[in-house]
């Protein structure tokens, strides 16, 4: 609390200077890797990650080898924070970094953590004037794992957030039918809702609630948007209470999100763009265009019968909070770059003449893609595929082998493609290639290929093709690498940076498109995992926003707040975010950071598929 | 006959579509009958899913290739590719809704019109655990949320006069409970003409197999340049 009203005199960005010219960047030597957790006693001045003084100054080593520095003088870094990150603000958020937690961290100095280095020469000194009492209060203090500090009923602590998902109920558990009023509080305590609606005022989808039940608001929302429409003024969002309410016009459709769980206008109205993909992917746009061409006031429910569960699952999983949404990159399952090189060459060599696109894919983690030279996959695509098959339960429940036509909009919005689909029995013992008919449910190690075509007639092509590639794998071990792989999931955080205190972190290859992720347990597991989950992704949503706000050319963002840490950082490679317990230091959280960085860039070649295999 | 228990009995596979309107229970069916399992509450198929099972009959073995399609409007232009050489087809209604037998109505129709001549058609009425007569083994969760108990509206007699007037096998069934489904799928074995077979060693008695060639004017050739212009809108 103390921190919180000492907050507004700090700054809480970094912003790179070296644009200004003015002052040139000193270059001090690179951190060397070696000499992690060993005392070292040496100036100050040479390790790059600390800088304590009135102008902050601190270099950071960048994955590919070069360095940057970035010094703030308080003034300029205000106005920078200001532009860039008003959300935060609101929402409470106590800027941190400076003086006042650089020192915390000198106090957070215990014999249970192995003192960072660079930080010895400034605890030496310090450290025997605080009592024993003191420095253990301090010990445990900076062990806090982010979000714990905060009251489960308070506000940030989304009560009521485990009853997200659930049905409104028609009937109580003693058969009557639920009166209308409480289907409506229950409606109304919903944290998100998304509304497709014709402009003719036809709904389409109600995330939540019969479209009975929402009708009328449906009928509101209509009059609203058009009123605007009429004004040749479109209205794109509004704020009421404690709910923001983004507006997307796609044509036909009115597409509406409400959200409550303090995300950006840019980051609803990218989630409103995938449910219109989703639709678009079911009809193409040249059907939706002519179905409202003719009658305006079609019914578009009918066309789309049987699709309310992908745009649920779809829906639910930005609700949930989806980190391959946010940063609209994918996730790899980490392998070595020669089984990969493998598997790829498989899967090249065993290539029917039909095939567009190949891909394996491990519990929604791409394991390989094939593909011609000349067509690349969008990420939105794959989304949507990787909803279908992962998220929502139509095809993995069905079992079997699958022939879907589908439309990949950012392909090619006008036309259809047709997808195989099968599954590989994810258990390692099992070394039977033949598709598998029956699943368990809940498998997170399910194995898919994809097969994609133009050819609606390809269906035994493709499956021929699957089956070749099967034996191949099987044969070569690949398929059991696959197996094990998927099975160990993502990294626990404290085998890719031991000894750091970041809990979490997200960091995205802006040349792959991809990111990678470590294992949210165990700081985000338990009982109310997926409360704690959704409130580091919102989290992560503020930090994304406050990098991405128009005008803010923010390289670098450093918040504390009552109940985490967090930083972001951005360049021209990379994306990275991370949250610490509320704490932690800003240079522990910057040599951690690095020390994240670091094995990011050693292990690009595992982490990411690079290319892929191309024809 | 005594022997044939010992020697490895003629295997033959036969291509089986299912056919009906959305949520009628064509998955399902092809669940109990290929895992001998039930899902509350299936999420609807997306296009049409691919699965195999064995039927074994006293003298010979079929492997049946289901081809179970997605009921939804959008997916309807997509059938002659599901049906085009397949020896069986099931059409399934729901026993509960009346528009659903309607939709079965034109499924054959278009069979009989379209599909390969001597094709095996089964008619099922499906749910019957829903209806106050169902098999009586279990199904008594009544999640139709239907207070009589009888959520029947299709009777068997209606039904039944149809399929015998149309010359289709005829069936009610529960994927829930189990009742008669394994029954439809070695019906429609036993009813397939051994000589329509493409067994390795059914070299005999071909002659059979094309008078019921001859007796059909074959539309399929005709039909396949305008299934390729169909999408699956």
């Amino acid at each position: 609390m103390a921190r919180e009203a000492q907050a507004p005199s700090n700054d809480n960005a970094i912003t790179d200077d070296n644009n200004t010219g003015e002052l040139p960047p000193p270059l001090p030597p690179r951190r060397q890797l070696s000499h992690e957790g060993a005392l070292q006693v040496a100036p100050a001045q040479s390790k790059p990650t600390t800088a304590v003084s009135s102008i902050d100054i601190s270099t950071l080593s960048f994955p590919d080898g070069s360095r940057g520095t970035f010094s703030t003088s308080r003034v300029a870094s205000a106005s920078a924070s200001g532009h860039a990150t008003p959300s935060r603000e609101a929402l409470g958020y106590a800027a941190g970094g400076g003086d006042f937690n650089d020192s915390m961290s000198v106090m957070s100095f215990a014999p249970t953590l192995r003192p960072p280095g660079d930080l010895a020469s400034l605890v030496a000194g310090e450290i025997n004037r605080k009592s024993r009492a003191w420095m253990l209060l301090r010990s445990q203090s900076a062990s806090v794992q982010p979000f714990k500090s905060v009251e489960p009923d308070a506000p940030k602590g989304l009560p009521g957030f485990h009853t997200e998902f659930d049905d409104i109920p028609d009937y109580d558990a003693k058969g009557t039918p639920t009166a209308d009023e409480d289907r409506l509080a229950l409606w109304k305590s919903k944290m998100k809702h998304y509304l497709i609606l014709s402009s003719a005022g036809k709904p389409i989808y109600s995330r939540h609630g019969d479209l009975s039940l929402v009708n009328s608001y449906m009928g509101i929302v209509q009059t609203i948007i058009s009123f605007y429409e009429g004004a040749k003024n479109p209205l794109l969002g509004f704020t009421a209470g404690n709910a923001r309410f983004v507006i997307v016009t796609e044509g036909p459709l009115y597409l509406v999100a409400i959200s409550r769980l303090s995300e950006s206008d840019a980051q609803l109205r990218g989630q409103l763009d995938a449910l219109y993909m989703q639709i678009l992917s079911t009809l193409t746009l040249p059907t939706l265009k002519n179905i409202f061409v003719h009658r305006p006031s079609t019914d578009l429910r009918k066309p789309l019968e049987g699709t309310e569960s992908l745009l649920s699952s779809l829906a639910d999983s930005f609700t949930k909070g989806s980190p391959s949404a946010l940063l609209g990159a994918l996730e790899c399952l980490k392998l070595r770059k020669s089984q990969r090189h493998s598997i790829n060459n498989t899967f090249l060599k065993m290539r029917s003449d039909k095939l567009l696109y190949g891909l394996i894919v491990a519990g929604g983690k791409l394991v390989s893609v094939i593909r011609p030279r000349k067509h690349s996959l969008h990420p939105s695509d794959l989304q949507l595929i990787f909803n279908m098959l992962f998220e929502s339960g139509g095809i993995k429940a069905g079992g079997g082998e699958n022939w879907i036509p589908l439309c990949l909009p950012a392909f090619n919005n006008s036309g259809y493609l047709y997808m195989y689909v099968s599954f590989f029995d994810g258990n390692p013992e099992n070394t039977s290639t033949e598709p598998v008919q029956e699943r368990a449910e809940d498998d997170e190690d399910e194995i898919a290929i994809i097969l994609i075509s133009t050819d609606k007639e390809s269906f035994y092509d493709l499956k021929e093709m699957r089956d070749n590639v099967a034996q191949q794998l099987n044969k070569s071990g690949s398929l059991a690498i696959i197996k094990a792989a998927a099975k160990v999931g993502r990294l626990p955080i404290s085998a890719i940076a031991p000894g750091a205190q970041i809990s979490h972190f997200l960091y995205k290859s802006r040349a792959n498109v991809q990111f990678c992720m470590p294992s949210l347990e165990p700081a985000f597991s338990g009982p109310a995992k997926m409360v704690a989950r959704r409130r580091l992704m919102s989290l992560y949503h503020q930090l994304h926003a406050s990098m991405h706000a128009k005008h803010s050319h923010l390289k670098v963002l450093h918040c504390v707040a009552a109940d985490a840490a967090s930083l972001a950082w951005v360049t021209p490679i990379f994306e990275f975010y991370c949250v610490a317990g509320p704490n932690v230091s800003r240079a522990i959280m910057a040599q951690g950071a690095n020390k994240i960085l670091q094995w990011a860039k050693r292990e690009e070649e595992r982490l990411f598929i690079i290319g892929g295999g191309v024809f | 006959m005594a022997d044939s228990a010992n020697a490895p009995k003629p295997s033959s596979s036969v291509k089986l579509v299912l056919l009906g309107e959305a949520a009628v229970g064509k998955s399902s069916l092809v669940l109990r009958f290929v895992n001998n399992d039930f899902q509350e509450n299936k999420e609807p198929t997306i296009g049409a899913a691919f699965l195999t099972q064995k039927c074994n009959l006293p003298t010979r073995t079929i492997k049946f290739e289901i081809w179970d399609t997605a009921g939804q409007e959008r997916f309807a232009s997509l059938a002659p590719m599901y049906y085009r050489n397949a020896q069986a087809a099931l059409v399934v209604y729901d026993l509960t809704k009346p528009t659903s037998l309607v939709k079965a109505k034109h499924w054959v129709a278009e069979l009989q019109r379209q599909a390969s001549p001597g094709i095996v058609i089964a008619l099922v009425g499906n749910k019957l655990d829903l209806t106050s007569d169902g098999s009586g083994s279990g199904g008594d969760a009544d999640s139709a949320g239907d207070d009589s108990g009888d959520a029947r509206k299709v009777t068997t007699e209606e039904a039944k006069a149809y399929a015998e007037e149309e010359g289709l096998l005829f069936f009610e069934t529960s994927a829930k409970t189990g009742y008669n489904v394994t029954e439809v799928f070695t019906a429609i074995a036993n009813a397939i003409p051994e000589t329509s077979l493409k067994s390795a060693r059914g070299a005999g008695a071909s002659h059979a197999a094309s008078r019921t060639e001859e007796q059909r004017v074959n539309l399929n050739g005709p039909r396949d340049p305008n299934a390729k212009e169909g999408c699956a809108c």
